[in-house]
């Protein structure tokens, strides 16, 4: 750990430039830029307001601002995923040409879905005010969960892009994964209506990060706002870690023969 | 200086009996659904190739060594076992400096970004700092030509200009060790009597230099020591240029292989 952290200093010119170039190339060639950033969540935001507030929406107080929290995490969850699983491949014409740590590919994509991320919770704040709830001091602890899927999402990426270069159907199984997951991940109805088979939604990781950020804002299962319980913290660690560890043990075994595949 | 005195004894690379294997046949091409089932009915299969086969030798402070040999010898791949871009298979890569490595000059640029972009990006690639490349960037835009093309997009210029682009930036480097893969032939006649200048003032300040070279007459003028590599085997190594790419014409010339090296 302390061999990567030595590393990354000497490289922190190298990674602002790519965040940079990650985050500029992004927005190539389109009118409004950065903007879209703010615009595609608000879009998805606003059609999934429109179809779901019929069905799910009537019996729940700030419907709105629960859809926004598992659009947000949701949002950051498949933006750097995908991101992340295409980062080698992407950059493989320059690591096979230049000795450069690999994994600061992956980092950099990370950082720039992270920044983008910031944009959109910037904009969540704003929703959260315009519909009347109350920001409390409370709101701090919504850095938990972020930076738990931070972690989480550098884990998947380092495993989805180790796997995408030895098996580029990847792409499309992780596609098809997301769809579903998204579905179950409670983005626009409420899971207790299942009863005790809310406990299983709890399997997957998103769907825990964006509990955690309703039960912070608006409050779950008809509580006030307030923090999660322990063993909730030691979940959402846990996938964290999890993932982060099993993508970082990948990564070590396969760092040198990634040159071959691509 | 007298405490690097002592370090010159030690060689500053060397290569103990290094081999570099690759991995070919199906595994490459085919997907997840192939994989699993030629895995099931045991019809995979692996061949491997080893591009570099016990490749041993020493190089100390302030040589020249060429690398020379058809093509498909293993140069480029012992290269990149010596920069740290390949992790030899078996054998060991020691190393007593920094090492700069300019191999396929024009590759690993992104043609969307413009050209300043890609200095700088670039510049980072090779471990500058910023302030470095801040104040150097305007030196290798000149070294260039590239003055009137700094915002187009990099895939706008013509191969001569990225190389020459790729050329000032990586001839900045101040490396200890240097390894040059056909670099010395980039751009128009005007911009190569340039860069070779530039090539000669770097390995005139002390740096050790590893030519990969097509060019016989280039090693013969420049080097004083040199390997041999033929289908991934060290033919031979040693400080006899003159015999040695005698000996090289000769094979060139009639293809067999000379025993008495």
């Amino acid at each position: 750990m302390k061999g990567i952290a030595q590393t990354f200093r000497q490289h922190r010119f190298l990674f602002t430039e790519l965040v940079k170039r990650d985050f500029k190339k992004k927005y190539k060639r389109t009118y409004l830029g950065m903007l879209w950033s703010l615009l595609s969540p608000l879009m998805t935001l606003f059609v999934m307001r429109v179809v779901f507030t019929q069905f799910f929406g009537r019996s729940m107080e700030h419907y709105t601002i629960y859809l926004f929290c598992g659009n947000i995490v949701w949002a950051y969850f498949s933006d750097a995923t995908n991101g992340g699983m295409s980062s080698l491949m992407d950059n493989a014409g320059i690591f096979s040409k230049i000795n450069v740590p690999k994994y600061l590919f992956l980092f950099s994509r990370n950082v720039s879905s992270l920044i983008n991320f910031a944009l959109t919770f910037a904009v969540f704040l704003i929703f959260c005010v315009i519909d009347g709830v109350a920001i409390t001091p409370l709101f701090f602890a919504l850095i938990i969960p972020i930076l738990c899927l931070m972690i989480f999402n550098i884990g998947m990426g380092l495993i989805l892009s180790a796997m995408f270069i030895f098996f580029r159907d990847v792409q499309y199984l992780w596609g098809v994964f997301l769809t579903l997951l998204m579905y179950l991940s409670a983005i626009f109805y409420d899971p207790a209506q299942f009863g005790g088979m809310e406990k299983l939604f709890l399997l997957n990781p998103v769907y825990v990060y964006i509990k955690y950020f309703r039960s912070v804002v608006i409050g779950v299962g008809g509580n006030i706002p307030m923090l999660p319980s322990i063993q909730y913290h030691l979940l959402a660690v846990g996938y964290a870690v999890a993932a982060f560890l099993i993508g970082f043990l990948i990564y070590r075994k396969m760092n040198h023969k990634f040159l071959y595949y691509v | 200086m007298e405490e690097n005195n002592c370090r010159c004894e030690a060689p500053i690379l060397s290569l103990d009996h290094v081999s570099v294997r690759y991995m070919t046949g199906d595994f490459k091409e085919i997907g997840i659904k192939e994989f699993l089932l030629r895995k099931l009915t045991r019809n995979y299969h692996v061949n491997e190739f080893w591009a570099d086969r016990d490749v041993h030798f020493s190089i100390y402070r302030g040589d020249m060594l060429g690398i020379i040999g058809t093509n498909g010898a293993g140069k480029s791949t012992l290269l990149k076992a010596i920069s740290g871009i390949m992790v030899p298979t078996t054998g060991k890569v020691t190393c007593n400096g920094k090492i700069a490595a300019l191999l396929e000059l024009g590759s690993g640029f992104d043609g969307e970004m413009t050209v300043r972009e890609n200095t700088y990006l670039r510049g980072a690639m090779l471990g500058y700092t910023k302030k470095f490349m801040d104040d150097t960037y305007e030196d290798i835009i000149r070294f260039a030509e590239l003055e009137d093309f700094q915002d187009r997009p990099f895939k706008h210029l013509s191969s001569g200009m990225k190389s020459r682009l790729a050329f000032s930036i990586a001839s900045l480097v101040n490396p200890d060790i240097l390894i040059l893969d056909e670099v010395l032939s980039v751009g128009d006649g005007a911009f190569r009597k340039k860069s070779e200048a530039k090539m000669k003032s770097i390995i005139g300040g002390g740096a050790t230099t590893i030519l990969v070279s097509h060019s016989i007459a280039q090693v013969r003028s420049m080097c004083n020591k040199i390997l041999w590599l033929d289908h991934g085997k060290q033919v031979v190594f040693g400080d006899n240029v003159k015999k040695i790419c005698d000996v090289y014409e000769k094979f060139l010339a009639d293809k067999v292989l000379p025993t008495d090296l």
